[in-house]
Order: structure tokens, then C-alpha cells, then sequence
């Protein structure tokens, strides 16, 4: 799996890199690092990277915590919290994303009467998008538990905090965490749209620079490598993480004695 | 065949001086007419039940009989709706302090198991102990250490539950629950879901139990077990205790015909 991905990706490059020698339709020299026009765009696409990077680890981290405490009011048997939950999550899971952004944006200004600047607003819309569906994984990743776990648990006397917090929420996250992995791919790429409000992320960059110097084919390019070179480094950072808590519990949870 | 008699009658004997000082002293646990519904399924009829400190009390009956839920009601895995609970002197009702101090007191083993599969067994073991009776880690592990040796798998310390055969792991349940140090332990069907060649070295744990004199209160159908440790034999059916005897009576002259159907035919095999 990871081996064809790497195949793919070099053929990719390959493929690119033959257009730009034989194809009239590739000019490749808006990105040429050996021509100055070249390095200055180049300098240019790249220092979006660490704003995409910045605004999805405040998104994940904020929709990891926002989501973990909406999930509570899921697992309660309170039908008030259960209620709060449930539309909470429908809400904030069928607005799309770019329409709660520029509400956040255009809109939330007028109703608290103070403007937000473009990354945190974006950050907010994002995060809330997010939280909705990392409080349904988290969700499931409790109920998945055999109820067995809890009634040990509390035969043991264990109070109910501690039976989440030592007990049901370390097996649920290992649980979860192929969905939290792939949660976190989707935030990185939809940090994209946070573009068209004006943050200086990867995409806006390349917005720029594809409307002054009218080559969108490579500059797009090279936004798309970007973005999948990203994305491989995030799913093995994830995959590695799955080895080293042990995710697969069938081998007999032994993750953490063998390494 | 003879022998076995012999003995069994010690047993019996012992098991009713045990009854008669019990009306003495305040039993340890007392149901009195309680009554459960799930729904409209009456599943607990009117069950009033007296176990004294140190007797063992062994429950049988066909399933879907409450045994289950009985023995569930004790530690309020399940709550009943009518009728009293006591144990140790704490009434069990929907007071929250009430219910933890009664659980702290009982320990209980499951069919499944139950252990926690993310820790090790001697997590496992010190994390009740840790985090509901407030030890330092070092005396927990100490406790469980001494535990693991009574159950004889001291060597199995650092493994997960994954790696141990479903009898081993029946036994670090049942030390799990021992490191809470209780008055009373529950078994609910502890041999039902293992392989028959390691049913006897869990009975063995539980018979060394009873030999130490703590309070049990077991849903089994192992009948040479229950002949062996029970003071009190109970039969079940549809939500009733049919009888309640010691376990001479019980298994010689029962009283109810439905309770000899039933031990005829889980003895015939």
C-alpha cells in the first residue's frame, strides 16, 4: 500500500517532469529554481506550507478537545444532553464548510460587532465543522466497548470517571484512531478553502501567483504535490502512531511490550 | 460412591451449624421480598434470600430462571424495583455513595471475564485498588503480587490478558477482585465459557476460596463443586426461589418435583 503509493507519486513527478522538457503546454520555468523569476515564485508557493500547517493543527487540536466534550453529552443518559448533542452535530455537520466559514467571516462581525481576521475565523468555521464529526467518532468509539468492561468496572467500585478515564476512553481511542487519522487528512486538505477569505495558506499563494503570471497548469501542479506530499507525511505520522499504541488489539494488545 | 457420601455429610453438618448460629447474628447479605420487571417480564418474584458471614450459597436453575439477575441485583448491576437489599448493614437503593461502599465490599467474576485487554494483568489488578481504596501503587502491587500467587499464575504478571488461556485469565478475574480485599464474592456461571480442560483450575481457586471461609454467593451448574462448598442450595425457576435447602436435602429429598426434574437431567450427563 505504501510502496504503490510511492510508485505512484514518482511516476507522477516523472510524468510532469517529461511534460516539462517535451510539451509546448508546460512551462515549468515559473517554478525553476535555477531561474530567479523561478526561486522568487517558488519562495513564494512554499511559505504557504507552514500556514496550511498551523491552521490544521489548531483545527485538529480544537476539534480533538471541542469534540471529546460534545461526545460526553452523547454518551449521557440525559435526554436534554442527548438532545444538545444531536443537534449540535446535525447542525454543525450539514453546514458546508465554506458557507460557515464566510459566515464566521462575513457574517458572525456584525452579530458580536467585532471583526475576526481571516486565519482565526477560519479556524473557528473549520473547528466546528470538525468537532461535529470527532464527537461522533469518539461517540463510537465508546460504544464499541463490550458492556462487560463497564460492569467490571463498576463491580470493582471504580467511580464513573475513572472507569471512562482509565478503563473505556484508552480503548476507545485506540479504537478510533484509524477514523481520527483519517479525519485529520480530510482537516489538512480542507484547510484549502480557507483561501478564498484570504489566508496566505498554499492554495491562496498559488491563487496569486497563477493570476499574475498566467501559467494555473504548473502552478496547480505544484499546489496538488504539495498538498499529496503533505497528506503521505500525516498518514505515516498516523500509522506509526497505530503500531506504537497497539491499535490492533487482536494481536493481544501487546503493542507497547514489544517495542 | 460411599466415601463421597461420607464426606458430603461432613460438609452438610458444618453447613447447618453455620444456619443455626446465622439466626444469632445478622446475616452478612438479606433480600427481602424483592421483585424486578424488565418491562412486563416479571423476572425476580418476591426472592428473599439470608446468606451469613463465611456461608457459601450456590444458585442453580434453567436459563432465563433470574439467577443472573439475582446475583446482579447484589452489587446493583441491576436495580430492582421493589423490596429490600441489605448488605453489611448498607441498604441498596439509588443512593449513589450507598451502591459505591456496597461494591467496594463485594467482589464479583463474570462468565466473560470481563478484564481490561489494554492492561497488563497487573494493571489490571492494582488499578481498583489504586483508584477506589486509595493505595499507593507499591502496596497494590504488592496485593496483587500476593494474589497472583494464591491463583498460581505469579509469573503472568506483565502479560496482557490476550496472551493467557481463557482459565488463567478466570483466575487473574478472580484475583482482580480479591485485590479489593471484599466480604463477599459473586461468581456468575465463572466456568460457562471455558474450554472443559480448564474448568477444575478455576473451581480448584474458588474451592481454596470457600476452604479460607469467605461469603460466595455462585450461579453454577457445576454440581460436584456445589455439593463440595455449598452451605445453601438454591433452585430457581421463572423468577421464584423453588428451594432453598442445604445441599443433603437438596441433592437426596428434594422438595419440588421441578427441582428434581431439573437435577436429573443436568446429572444425567
Amino acid at each position: 500500500m505504501h510502496h504503490t503509493l510511492k510508485l505512484l507519486l514518482v511516476l507522477f513527478c516523472a510524468a510532469m517532469l517529461a511534460g516539462c522538457a517535451s510539451s509546448q503546454q508546460w512551462g515549468w520555468y515559473v517554478v525553476d529554481p535555477t531561474l530567479k523569476r523561478g526561486r522568487i515564485n517558488l519562495t513564494f508557493l512554499l511559505a504557504g506550507i507552514p500556514w496550511t500547517i498551523m491552521l490544521t493543527i489548531c483545527c485538529v487540536l480544537i476539534s480533538n478537545v471541542v469534540g471529546f466534550f460534545i461526545s460526553l453529552m452523547g454518551l449521557s443518559k440525559n435526554a436534554v444532553l442527548l438532545a444538545t448533542y444531536r443537534v449540535y452535530v446535525e447542525v454543525f455537520r450539514s453546514i458546508p464548510p465554506l458557507v460557515s466559514i464566510f459566515w464566521v467571516y462575513y457574517g458572525l462581525p456584525i452579530l458580536i460587532d467585532v471583526g475576526l481576521p481571516p486565519f482565526p475565523a477560519g479556524m473557528i468555521a473549520l473547528s466546528l465543522y470538525g468537532s461535529a464529526f470527532m464527537a461522533e467518532i469518539f461517540r463510537g468509539g465508546v460504544q464499541s466497548i463490550a458492556k462487560g468492561q463497564f460492569e467490571a468496572s463498576d463491580a470493582l467500585g471504580l467511580s464513573y470517571l475513572d472507569t471512562m478515564r482509565y478503563v473505556i476512553f484508552p480503548q476507545a481511542l485506540r479504537r478510533s484512531l484509524p477514523a481520527i487519522g483519517n479525519q485529520l487528512v480530510i482537516m489538512l486538505k480542507m484547510t484549502s478553502l480557507v483561501s478564498v477569505i484570504g489566508v496566505s495558506e498554499v492554495l491562496r499563494r498559488g491563487n496569486e501567483l497563477a493570476v499574475t503570471e498566467y501559467r494555473p497548469l504548473e502552478i496547480y501542479t505544484f499546489v496538488a504535490v504539495e498538498y499529496l506530499l503533505l497528506v503521505l507525511l500525516v498518514s505515516a505520522g498516523v500509522r506509526k502512531l497505530e503500531r506504537r499504541m497497539g491499535a490492533d488489539e487482536r494481536l493481544g494488545g501487546s503493542g507497547v511490550s514489544e517495542n | 460412591m460411599l466415601d463421597t457420601a461420607d464426606v458430603n455429610m461432613d460438609l452438610f453438618s458444618s453447613g447447618i451449624r453455620r444456619r443455626r448460629t446465622k439466626m444469632t447474628t445478622n446475616p452478612i447479605l438479606q433480600m427481602t421480598d424483592v421483585n424486578k420487571w424488565f418491562g412486563d417480564l416479571h423476572v425476580l418474584k418476591d426472592v428473599s434470600l439470608d446468606v451469613a458471614s463465611g456461608e457459601r450459597v450456590v444458585i442453580c436453575g434453567p436459563s432465563g430462571s433470574g439467577k443472573s439477575t439475582l446475583i446482579r441485583c447484589l452489587n446493583r448491576l441491576e436495580q430492582h424495583q421493589s423490596g429490600e437489599i441489605r448488605i453489611n448493614d448498607v441498604v441498596l437503593d439509588g443512593n449513589t455513595a450507598n451502591i459505591q461502599a456496597v461494591r467496594r465490599e463485594i467482589g464479583m467474576v463474570f462468565q466473560q471475564f470481563n478484564l481490561f485487554p489494554h492492561l497488563t494483568v497487573l494493571r489490571n489488578l492494582t488499578l481498583a485498588p489504586m483508584r477506589a481504596r486509595g493505595m499507593s501503587q507499591s502496596d497494590a502491587e504488592e496485593l496483587a503480587h500476593h494474589y497472583l500467587e494464591r491463583v498460581r499464575i505469579p509469573e503472568q504478571a506483565g502479560k496482557y490478558p490476550a496472551q493467557l488461556s481463557g482459565g488463567q485469565q478466570q483466575r487473574v478475574a478472580i484475583a482482580r477482585s480479591l485485590c479489593m480485599q471484599p466480604k463477599i464474592m459473586l461468581f456468575d456461571e465463572p466456568t460457562s465459557a471455558l474450554d472443559p480442560e480448564m474448568i477444575s483450575e478455576v473451581l480448584d481457586t474458588m474451592i481454596e476460596l470457600a476452604e479460607d471461609g469467605m461469603t460466595m454467593v455462585c450461579v453454577t451448574h457445576e454440581m460436584g463443586f456445589a455439593k463440595r462448598v455449598a452451605n445453601q442450595m438454591i433452585f430457581m425457576d421463572e423468577g421464584q426461589i423453588v428451594e432453598n435447602s442445604p445441599p443433603s436435602a437438596f441433592f437426596e429429598r428434594p422438595e419440588h418435583a421441578r427441582t428434581e426434574r431439573f437435577l436429573s437431567q443436568i446429572l444425567a450427563h
